[in-house]
């Protein structure tokens, strides 16, 4: 690797520009960390290049791969994350996206249906109606965002587990992976296990109103048990799959499993 | 301090002219390393959502965003755990704590912090620690596992819900995760602020002498 050279002592030069790209749009800034950047300023401590960049991170995602067999292991399928009262319900409860609210999408309710794919016996789409008529629980729980914040909600619908077994999933299979309605096309992968935990939900509302455009019109994906990007808004298909197809922020880095 | 006696057991706790045995140089170096990559990610993390109305200077954080700071703080955990585990198991086994850092007394304390402010605290030998030395080195110990475990109740509020009930709920345990970094900063300050003063006893953590 040709020497770099250093504008402050310690600090990389190329990593500061590097840097100053993350308030490039969210897009652009996908791609590039994509490319293999932006992770190894170990320079910072070392003032040279014991380790490049490149390598640094080979090894990070090599850990974040042992960390999701980690978390595989200790994920303890009856664990009920905490519920709390109404009285605790974080309000506004935040919106919270890679884009404004009014980028969020407008689904319409008419021309939207779940699309059901993969390892399935029925793979029938649903219409919303149809999804209504699905017997529905509410669970008040905390949303834990992988920036550090966090909010008490409530949300109601459809445990995934009996929505999986009325449409006869192969609950052997390793994955259900979400697509949605969201700009850039969002998607998601999650564990079989914790999309058959007792309260991971299809959620259709918030706060008993029909869920609002902010919080993904007309279903999200509601996983207590995971990290805020793991639950899935705007959701248009579901697919029962073997295949680890990634997902919008796993791709760029986040650690897959995710779990809490 | 010279005017602390060693006892017979301190004498002999520390054969020829030892003063740190190497289990003592390889893990601090180790935690040291560790600890920076821990705190560097933190700050990058921290940014992502900070807790009061300030933000760590970029240059200064791991990991270039917020997915990199993450990778890289839960990579640097397993260093920093492990190498914490066997520290304190050495520590306790070998009888070290209890030689180095008992008793800690209120007077004890009292005289060796008036001693120091006043720079007339010695360090004529190394091999026993002052009444100051005993209390930071056992409360940063102490620090140590608090964050680790506040830590861990962040990552695994659910799998681990027992541990974050310890400190209340899951943004108390931040606060107490954000304010052990705090106290882990100031100690490293005065650490190495010392050891500069004291250059000998940087020696003594390398060399062992």
């Amino acid at each position: 690797m040709a020497k770099r050279s250093f504008l402050i002592p310690g600090v990389d030069k190329r990593l500061l520009i590097k840097d100053s790209i993350k308030t490039m749009p969210d897009v652009s800034r996908r791609r590039f960390i994509a490319g293999g950047a932006s992770l190894g300023a170990l320079t910072l401590l070392t003032g040279c290049d014991v380790i490049d960049s490149s390598s640094a991170e080979e090894m990070l995602k090599s850990v974040s791969k042992f960390n999701d067999a980690v978390q595989d292991f200790i994920f303890n399928p009856d664990a009920l994350a905490p519920t709390f009262p109404e009285s605790a319900i974080t309000k506004p409860f935040p919106f919270n996206a890679y884009y404004d609210l009014d980028d969020a999408p407008e689904v319409s309710a008419a021309d939207w249906k779940l699309e059901v794919r993969g390892l399935v016996d029925n793979k029938k789409s649903w219409t919303l109606p149809e999804l209504y008529k699905l017997p529905q629980v509410t669970q008040i729980t905390r949303h834990i965002c992988v920036e550090g914040w966090s909010a008490i909600g409530s949300w109601t619908g459809t445990p995934l587990r009996d929505f999986l077994k009325l449409i006869g999933a192969d609950t052997r299979a390793k994955y259900v992976w979400f697509q949605c309605a969201d700009k850039d096309g969002y998607n998601s992968p999650l564990d079989m296990r914790s999309a058959l935990h007792p309260q991971t939900q299809m959620t259709f509302k918030y706060a008993n109103d029909i869920l609002p455009r902010a919080y993904g019109f007309p279903m999200k994906i509601r996983v207590p048990t995971k990290l805020g990007f793991k639950n899935p808004k705007y959701v248009v298909s579901m697919e029962v799959t073997n295949d680890y197809k990634g997902g919008y922020w796993e791709d760029q880095g986040y650690n897959s499993f995710s779990g809490s | 301090m010279s005017s602390l006696t060693a006892t017979d057991e301190q004498v002999s706790a520390t054969p020829a002219k030892i003063i740190q045995p190497a289990w003592v140089r390889v893990m601090h170096w180790i935690n040291a390393f560790a600890m920076i990559l821990m705190i560097l990610s933190g700050w990058q993390i921290y940014n992502a959502s900070p807790l009061f109305g300030f933000s760590f200077p970029r240059d200064y954080t791991l990991g270039g965003w917020l997915g990199g700071g993450l990778l890289w703080h839960f990579a640097a955990m397993w260093l920093l755990m492990i190498n914490g585990l066997a520290y304190l198991v050495t520590g306790f086994a070998t009888g070290r704590f209890r030689k180095k850092l008992l008793p800690i007394t209120p007077s004890g304390v009292l005289h060796d912090v008036r001693a120091a402010l006043t720079f007339k605290l010695g360090h004529d030998d190394l091999t026993v620690y002052n009444y100051v030395q005993r209390t930071l080195y056992a409360g940063i110990i102490l620090v140590g596992v608090l964050i680790v475990l506040s830590g861990l109740g962040m990552w695994k509020p659910v799998q681990l819900h027992w541990l974050v009930s310890l400190f209340g709920d899951y943004p108390t345990a931040r606060y107490v995760h954000f304010f052990c970094m705090a106290a882990i900063c100031a100690f490293l300050v005065i650490h190495v602020l010392l050891a500069l003063l004291v250059p000998k006893s940087l020696r003594a953590m390398i060399i062992g002498r």
